[in-house]
């Protein structure tokens, strides 16, 4: 066929009942087509948070990563953050579209016009104590090395819990698993030779690497212990217990920070989950009024 | 033999499997969508209806929208009157799945094509702290001696790369 002139005319061609392709026109469903039955024996509401617990780590990190983009120490970084930042957000659709077709939806749904597609409404139409990512993934980035820092922790208790979430018995869960492990296997090794290049380069790089990890370490104590919602899907079969990641996780981050010369702080206690659970810090509420700002103050938007 | 429904004539699977595989990427446009392996099958319904599954590159893949709407509009113009374009997410698309002639297609683009995907294992994913150890001749010239740029670029499935004999920069899909 011959090519439309530019990928506007091919939108504005396009046979859909609504000739845009952006935010709030339902153009393109990322789950179209797909089977979202629930497993049998399997809490729909219950499947539909951990979607959310995990669409949120993603959404949240990405917004984080994004606020690097022109502010990056250089060009090639910039659009390193970028790609990483696009793959979390692109894990994120395809895990709010899952949570919305379980029909987990909160207050969103009420406040969201009926053109907007789920994945969009939980995005930018829920509040901040409706999100469910760890406070992890919410912290401030903070500068440079902490970010990088707070990447390769992040990055790696995802890797390793998608690694074990490839065996779900929710197959789309398993399949948005199976296709995220090579994204964040990227992610990782960037992150880690990040924290190696800085950890073992300057006394300046050294210090604030170190200063990346000593603020980084105690956020570690809201990702590892399970909900009742995630200790009820682990029963079930359908998702990971977060407490089992630790060795691995350990063992990943002791062996980069051994690597890169800097002092592993002493893992922190664990406490009762409070990202998961809906509790949240002001930094929080912050990103998320930044990010939904434009679709809430114009909710039919469509350009 | 089922049909598709089209505005009289009769028309096979096979006439519109023809007409999905002209359609091209909207970032490699050098390649189309069969070359790419994101086109995974072309099939009519008991109904009449045209049912073409595709699968994304990446999980942030901007261009699925695009895709999805090329295909509808060339099999529409073609006179395809019912179409569903489907998303397929398993198994995950690797690089090994760009054809023979995409990858042709890629170098005479100037787009040095990827070697073989990495081998993954049931188990944990082992961290690599070294370099990404990749090699690409320079589409240009030919040579063997280039070397990594940035391991990021324009889209997510690219790496920039520069060749040390005739010095040209260039683009190459990585292995994933």
């Amino acid at each position: 066929m011959a090519h439309e002139e530019t990928v506007y005319d091919a939108l504005a061609n396009a046979a859909d009942d609504h000739g845009h392709w952006a935010f709030g026109t339902g153009f393109d469903d990322p789950l179209a087509g797909v089977d979202t039955t629930v497993p049998e024996g399997v809490d729909p509401a219950d499947l539909g948070t951990y979607c959310l617990m995990l669409g949120d780590d993603a959404l949240v990190l990405a917004q984080r990563l994004t606020q690097w983009v022109t502010a990056s120490p250089e060009l090639e970084e910039e659009v390193a953050v970028a790609n990483v930042a696009l793959d979390l957000l692109g894990q994120a659709r395809l895990l709010l579209a899952r949570a919305g077709s379980t029909g987990v939806l909160g207050r969103s749904r009420s406040q969201a016009t009926d053109s907007i597609p789920d994945e969009d409404a939980l995005a930018y139409f829920r509040d901040p104590d409706e999100f469910r990512n760890t406070g992890l993934v919410e912290a401030p980035g903070g500068d440079f090395g902490r970010t990088v820092v707070r990447l390769l922790v992040a990055s790696t208790v995802r890797l390793a819990l998608f690694a074990r979430l490839r065996g779900s018995r929710d197959p789309v869960l398993a399949a948005i698993a199976a296709k995220g492990v090579h994204e964040l296997t990227y992610h990782r090794d960037h992150a880690a030779r990040w924290v190696l290049r800085l950890g073992d380069g300057t006394a300046e790089s050294h210090r604030r690497a170190q200063e990346g990890v000593d603020a980084v370490w105690p956020l570690l104590a809201d990702v590892l212990t399970p909900t009742d919602v995630e200790q009820r899907l682990v029963d079930a079969g359908v998702a990971v217990d977060p407490a089992g990641l630790r060795e691995e996780v350990e063992g990943v981050l002791t062996t980069v920070l051994e690597r890169a010369t800097l002092t592993v702080p002493a893992w922190p206690a664990a406490t009762a989950p409070r990202g998961r659970s809906g509790q949240h810090g002001p930094e929080l509420a912050e990103l998320v009024a930044e990010m939904q700002s434009l679709a809430r103050q114009h909710p039919a938007a469509t350009w | 033999m089922v049909t598709a429904v089209t505005g009289g004539t009769t028309r096979t699977v096979d006439d519109a499997r023809v007409v999905a595989e002209t359609v091209t990427d909207p970032e490699l446009p050098m390649l189309t969508l069969a070359d790419l392996g994101v086109l995974r099958d072309v099939r009519v319904d008991d109904d009449g209806t045209v049912v073409v599954d595709i699968t994304p590159t990446y999980s942030g893949c901007p261009a699925m929208g695009v895709m999805r709407a090329d295909l509808v509009h060339a099999l529409h113009r073609a006179g395809f009157a019912d179409v569903d374009v489907r998303t397929v997410l398993s198994p995950a698309w690797t690089t090994d799945w760009i054809s023979e002639a995409g990858r042709r297609k890629l170098a005479e683009g100037g787009i040095a094509p990827p070697g073989r995907a990495p081998v993954r294992a049931a188990g944990p994913v082992p961290l690599q702290l070294g370099p990404t150890r990749r090699t690409a001749d320079c589409p240009l010239c030919g040579s063997a001696d280039t070397v990594e740029q940035s391991e990021f670029s324009a889209t997510a499935c690219k790496a920039l790369r520069r060749c040390r004999s005739c010095g040209e920069p260039f683009e190459h899909v990585k292995e994933i």
